[in-house]
C-alpha cells in the first residue's frame, strides 16, 4: 500500500497520514481479535476449570463464598475414593462393552452399505437414497416406545443387545458420510479390478475400503464418542446397576449423593471424560477433517 | 405386478447391478424396516390407544390427542420447548458464526483456539450438566460469584422458574464448537478474490460479511439450523441429569422430551407417550419444511 502510493508520488504528508492510519486499523483489528478471542475463551475453559478445582476440593470448602479456587490440602483421594464408591472401573468396562462391538458394526454395515450408494450403479439407487437422507429427520422420540416394546418381548430388556444390535444395520449420517468420500474415489480403480475379474465383494473389501482408512478413522471415532457419551438408551435399556455405563453411573451417583459431597461427583466426571479427552488429543486431526465432512452436504 | 414388468424391461447389466445394490444395502433396508418403519407405524396406532404397558392396547380413538391439548403440564412442555429452541438455535448459530469468524482472521495458534471451543462438544452430555449444575448453584457456584465482580447479584437459576430456562440456554452455547468448525471450513471456502474484490470497491467490513461472507455460508448455515431445531426439540439429557427427570422447579424445564419421557417410564402410559411423541414428530416436520421453504429465496448454492 504504501509503496504503491510513493510511486505514483503521492505528496508526502497523505502517504505518511493514510499509511499511519492504516497501521491503526490494523493494529487495532489485531489486537481487538485476540481481546474477543481470549474472552470467549474464558468462557469455554471456566467449567473445566472449575470441575477440576471442584473434584480436590475437602467438604467443607465446597459451598463458601467467595469460591475458593485452590484447594488447602488439595484432595487428591476424592479420585480413589469416588472410583471405589460408584464402582467405577465396572462401569468403565460396560461402556466399553457396548463401545467397541458398537464401533465394529457401525464400520462394517455402513461401509457395505455406503458402497452399495456409491460405487454400484442400479436402478433406482438415488430415489432410496433419498429415503436414507430423509430418515435423518426422524426423531429418535417417535419409535422409542415401540422399539421398547419390541426389546421387551425378545426379552432383550436390561442387556446390552438394544444398544448394539442396531448399530449393525447403518444409520442414515454415518452412510452418507462414506459415501461422500467413496464417491470421490477415481472409478478407474474398480474398473481395473474389474477387468482383472474381481467381484464386486473384491473390490469393496481389497480396493476400496484399504483406501477409506481417514473416512472409517471418522466414523470409528464418532461411534466410539456416541456410545460412550450415550445416556438416554441405557437410562431406558438398563436397569441393574452392575449393568450401568459411565455416564448412567455418574448421573446416578448426584441421585445418590445429592449436593452432599460435590467433589466426589466432579472427581468421577473427570474420570468419565479422561479417556474422550485422550482419544481426543491422539488423533485431533482426524476429528477436524471429519466433522468438516459432515457439514458439506450439498 | 408392476415391479415385475418393469424388471423385465430391465437389461441382463441392469439386473445383476440392481441385485448387488440391494445385497450391499441390505443391511441398512432391513434395519430401516425393523427399527424405523415398523416402530414408526407401531407408534402411530399406540397413539389411538390406552396403553399400560403390562396390558395390551385398547383402542380409544381420539382421546390422547383431545386430552393433551387440556392437559396443562403437556402445554407447558410445549412452551419451555419453544421457549428454548426460539433463543437457544439463533443465539447458538450467531455466536458459532462470530466464532468461525474470529478464528478465520489468519490468528496465530488457530488449532489451539479450536480445541478450546470444540472440546466441550465431544465431553458426555452427563458430565456437561453436572459441572454446570454446580456452576449455577446459588451459593457456591462460580456464576454468580463472576457476576457479583462486576456488582450483579445473581438470580437462583436453576432453583428459580423465570431463570431455569436461560440457564439451559446458556449452557447450550457451551457446546456449540461442532457448528464453530463447519462453519469455519465452509468460511475457509469463501474465495479471497471476491472479498478482496469487493475490498478495492470500497466495501466495509460489515458489508462484507453482510453481501459475501454469509451469502456464501449460507446452505451451511442452513444445515446448522435446521439440525440444531431438531435436536432443541429433543432437547433431554441435560434437563434430565440435571433436575432427576422432574422439569424443576415448577416444571419450568419440563421439556416435550422430559415430560414424554414421564409418561412412558414413570406413569407407564405408553399411548399417552406415543400420542406425544406424534405431537412432537408433526412439529419438527412442519419446522423443517418451513425452514427449507423460507431458505428457499434466502441460501445461495452457487452454480447448482
Amino acid at each position: 500500500m504504501t509503496s504503491q502510493a510513493s510511486a505514483v508520488g503521492l505528496p508526502q504528508g497523505s502517504r505518511h497520514r493514510s499509511s499511519s492510519r492504516y497501521l491503526l486499523l490494523h493494529s487495532v483489528e489485531a489486537i481487538g481479535k485476540y481481546i474477543l478471542l481470549i474472552f470467549f475463551s474464558a468462557f469455554f475453559i471456566l467449567p473445566w476449570v472449575w470441575m477440576i478445582s471442584t473434584s480436590l476440593k475437602n467438604p467443607q470448602e465446597l459451598a463458601v463464598w467467595p469460591p475458593i479456587w485452590i484447594p488447602n490440602p488439595i484432595r487428591w483421594d476424592n479420585y480413589a475414593q469416588a472410583f471405589a464408591q460408584a464402582e467405577f472401573s465396572r462401569f468403565f468396562l460396560n461402556t466399553l462393552s457396548i463401545a467397541l462391538p458398537s464401533v465394529v458394526g457401525a464400520l462394517l454395515s455402513n461401509s457395505l452399505v455406503a458402497y452399495g450408494f456409491a460405487r454400484i450403479r442400479w436402478p433406482g439407487r438415488d430415489a432410496v437414497f433419498a429415503i436414507v437422507l430423509a430418515t435423518m429427520i426422524l426423531p429418535g422420540f417417535v419409535t422409542f416406545i415401540p422399539l421398547y416394546v419390541i426389546f421387551h418381548r425378545l426379552g432383550w430388556i436390561n442387556t446390552y443387545a438394544p444398544l448394539v444390535v442396531p448399530i449393525y444395520f447403518a444409520s442414515p449420517f454415518f452412510i452418507f458420510l462414506l459415501r461422500q468420500f467413496f464417491m470421490g474415489l477415481p472409478a478407474e480403480l474398480s474398473d481395473a479390478a474389474k477387468v482383472d475379474g474381481a467381484s464386486e465383494f473384491d473390490i469393496f473389501w481389497r480396493v476400496i475400503l484399504p483406501l477409506a482408512r481417514p473416512a472409517l478413522a471418522v466414523v470409528a471415532l464418532f461411534q466410539f464418542i456416541g456410545s460412550w457419551n450415550d445416556y438416554f438408551g441405557p437410562l431406558i435399556y438398563l436397569n441393574d446397576k452392575s449393568l450401568y455405563t459411565v455416564s448412567l453411573g455418574i448421573a446416578n451417583m448426584r441421585g445418590v449423593y445429592g449436593f452432599s459431597n460435590y467433589a466426589w461427583i466432579m472427581a468421577a466426571t473427570v474420570m468419565s471424560i479422561v479417556p474422550i479427552i485422550v482419544l481426543f488429543f491422539f488423533v485431533q486431526r482426524t476429528f477436524i477433517e471429519g466433522i468438516a465432512l459432515t457439514g458439506l452436504k450439498g | 405386478m408392476t415391479l415385475n414388468l418393469r424388471l423385465r424391461r430391465l437389461t441382463r447389466e441392469e439386473r445383476r447391478t440392481l441385485l448387488y445394490g440391494l445385497l450391499f444395502i441390505s443391511p441398512w433396508a432391513f434395519g430401516f424396516l425393523a427399527f424405523r418403519v415398523v416402530p414408526f407405524f407401531m407408534s402411530l396406532y399406540y397413539s389411538f390407544t390406552f396403553y399400560p404397558i403390562l396390558e395390551s392396547p385398547r383402542w380409544i380413538g381420539l382421546a390422547n390427542f383431545r386430552n393433551l391439548f387440556t392437559d396443562g403440564r403437556f402445554l407447558s412442555s410445549l412452551y419451555n420447548t419453544a421457549y428454548f429452541a426460539f433463543f437457544a438455535v439463533p443465539l447458538g448459530a450467531c455466536f458459532g458464526i462470530l466464532l468461525a469468524m474470529l478464528l478465520n482472521m489468519k490468528v496465530k495458534g488457530l488449532s489451539v483456539w479450536r480445541t478450546i471451543f470444540y472440546l466441550p462438544s465431544i465431553t458426555p452430555v452427563v458430565a456437561t450438566a453436572l459441572v454446570w449444575l454446580w456452576m449455577f448453584n446459588p451459593r457456591g457456584g462460580i456464576i454468580n460469584y463472576i457476576l457479583s465482580l462486576v456488582g450483579l447479584r445473581g438470580p437462583g437459576w436453576l432453583g428459580d422458574p423465570m431463570w431455569a430456562k436461560p440457564a439451559l440456554i446458556l449452557m447450550s452455547l457451551w457446546g456449540v464448537g461442532t457448528a464453530v468448525v463447519i462453519y469455519l471450513a465452509a468460511l475457509q471456502d469463501v474465495p479471497r478474490e471476491l472479498l478482496e474484490a469487493s475490498q478495492l470497491d470500497g466495501a466495509n467490513v460489515l458489508q462484507r460479511i453482510r453481501y459475501i461472507t454469509l451469502p456464501m455460508i449460507s446452505p451451511v448455515i442452513l444445515f446448522n439450523v435446521i439440525t440444531g431445531l431438531i435436536g432443541a426439540f429433543q432437547y433431554f439429557t441435560e434437563v434430565h441429569v440435571m433436575t432427576g427427570g422432574s422439569g424443576s422447579p415448577a416444571d419450568s424445564t419440563l421439556m416435550m422430551s422430559v415430560y414424554l419421557w414421564q409418561s412412558a417410564f414413570q406413569f407407564f402410559k405408553m399411548g399417552y407417550a406415543s400420542a406425544q411423541a406424534w405431537v412432537m414428530f408433526v412439529i419438527i416436520v412442519i419446522f423443517t419444511a418451513i425452514m427449507f421453504r423460507v431458505s428457499g429465496r434466502m441460501v445461495y448454492y452457487g452454480g447448482r
